[in-house]
């Protein structure tokens, strides 16, 4: 008799896929809004996109109650941080933050595929990318979830970031217009929905610059 | 599994198979709120108790304010969540309805704590076979008797599918006002398609045995031209 495992997990998969790209002065931070559960999808409305601050937008994908649970963790987060410092903390600020609070669960992880967007201290758009457990970079676009695989390879011939170990350090922006590269997310989407069954029905576009904070929409497949 | 309408919310429930008592409530009023539960009824007759102590507090404010259904969906979120973090989850798939500022709400959370709010939500098997069916025929506008009229399609379509269904179901009616849970009832069913009768005859394996004279012979075994086929006359469906 062959030992007998767990059939109950604590973890689904809900799917979803998120893009983050960040230009020279804006940030655009996108997921798509479908939920999903096996081969069944639970509702096409769902919101991956969280406000954490003024400047920072995060998308996340994965498990959807360790994702909310995370937002909600950080939200907290920021408050106190409010009341102790009397300002909003910065996208780098809420970056390291971040990364800490998904290590702290290091040997029970949040399953959670996160990209933080947000507008640096100098106002320049910035982008991180994190793994389930923390580990974390500052990029110049990156994608996560379960269309990533199909979206990161179209963004890295799109966009290519220049190596952090260049010297002097070269900015991991890019050229794009604001508007091309809200373009190039629609692109991206509209591609990965074509081949990945979890991402669709409905695509969420945020984005950040100087003059503050709007949302866009645009319908994707259905099937 | 549940639909909500402009301004108020139904639901409807299907009674699992008794195996200790004569039938089986899965669904409770909850302060002005209804919440039904598929899976374990233990855990959801503990989760009634923590539900009841949150009214309970909520009245002893008395205050003028109540928790909407938004808020009681977030408390459930939370226990179902924590719980399953401890890895000691309440066996349920949670669904609450209400009506609170004229705002219809609806919502599901799962044992672990999955959760969200939408126009039709449904519970296991219902996921599969009625949500489809609400995707198509939901609208806005939907009156309340169109809405029970719809359900009744989605629970029908359980009924003959889902083998662990019976027919015994109950509608919960919520408004600004509060629930009314109908009592149970029965849906109008036709099994006399060709095709349920006798379904094994001639099946792969099977042993259908008849005498002629003193022998025992076995029927010819069906070939492809040879079962009878019937036209089914969806004219006489019970679309009641």
């Amino acid at each position: 008799m062959t030992k007998q495992q767990a059939n109950w997990s604590p973890y689904d998969n809900n799917g979803g896929t998120c893009v983050a790209i960040a230009g020279a002065n804006y940030c655009v931070i996108a997921a798509d809004t479908r939920m999903s559960t096996g081969y069944s999808i639970l509702t096409r409305d769902y919101s991956k996109i969280c406000k954490l601050a003024d400047k920072s937008v995060m998308a996340s994908s994965g498990f959807q109650a360790d994702v909310r649970a995370l937002q909600k963790v950080l939200a907290a987060r920021h408050l106190i941080y409010q009341h102790q410092h009397n300002k909003q903390m910065s996208c780098p600020a809420m970056a390291q933050l971040l990364s800490n609070t998904l290590y702290y669960k290091r040997f029970f992880p949040y399953y959670a595929f996160n990209v933080l967007g947000g507008l640096d201290n100098e106002g320049k758009g910035c982008v991180f990318t994190y793994d389930a457990v923390g580990s974390y970079e500052r990029v110049g676009y990156s994608s996560q979830g379960s269309g990533f695989t199909l979206i990161m390879p179209f963004l890295d011939n799109q966009l290519k970031s220049p190596s952090p170990l260049l010297l002097p350090a070269k900015d991991a922006v890019t050229p794009l217009s604001e508007p091309e590269a809200i373009d190039l997310v629609k692109t991206c989407f509209a591609s990965a929905t074509e081949r990945d069954i979890y991402t669709g029905d409905k695509l969420e576009i945020v984005v950040l610059n100087a003059d503050g904070i709007r949302s866009e929409y645009m319908e994707l497949r259905k099937d | 599994m549940s639909v909500s309408l402009s301004d108020a919310s139904i639901y409807r429930f299907l009674w699992v198979y008794p195996a200790l008592q004569e039938s089986v409530e899965r669904m409770k009023p909850v302060g002005k709120h209804s919440l039904g539960a598929s899976g374990e009824i233990s855990d959801f007759q503990e989760i009634l108790r923590y539900l009841d102590e949150l009214i309970l507090y909520d009245n002893m404010w008395d205050d003028g304010n109540s928790l909407g259904p938004k808020e009681v969906h977030n408390y459930l979120t939370r226990v179902m969540y924590n719980r399953r973090n401890k890895f000691n989850p309440l066996w349920n798939s949670l669904v609450l309805g209400g009506v609170k500022n004229g705002q219809k709400y609806l919502g599901m959370v799962s044992m672990i704590g999955v959760h969200f709010e939408d126009n039709h939500v449904a519970t296991g098997f219902g996921n599969h076979l009625a949500r489809p069916i609400l995707r198509d025929e939901w609208h806005e506008n939907l009156s309340f008797e169109d809405g029970v009229k719809l359900l009744e399609k989605c629970m029908r379509v359980l009924l003959y599918r889902d083998r662990s269904a019976v027919n015994k179901l109950q509608i919960a009616k919520i408004t600004e006002e509060g629930v009314t849970i109908s009592q149970p009832y029965a849906l109008k069913t036709f099994w006399n398609f060709a095709a349920f009768q006798n379904p094994t005859v001639g099946a792969e394996g099977s042993w259908k045995v008849t005498i002629t004279g003193d022998s025992l012979s076995l029927p010819p075994s069906p070939t492809m031209g040879d079962s009878s086929s019937t036209v089914i006359d969806y004219g006489n469906r019970l679309d009641i």
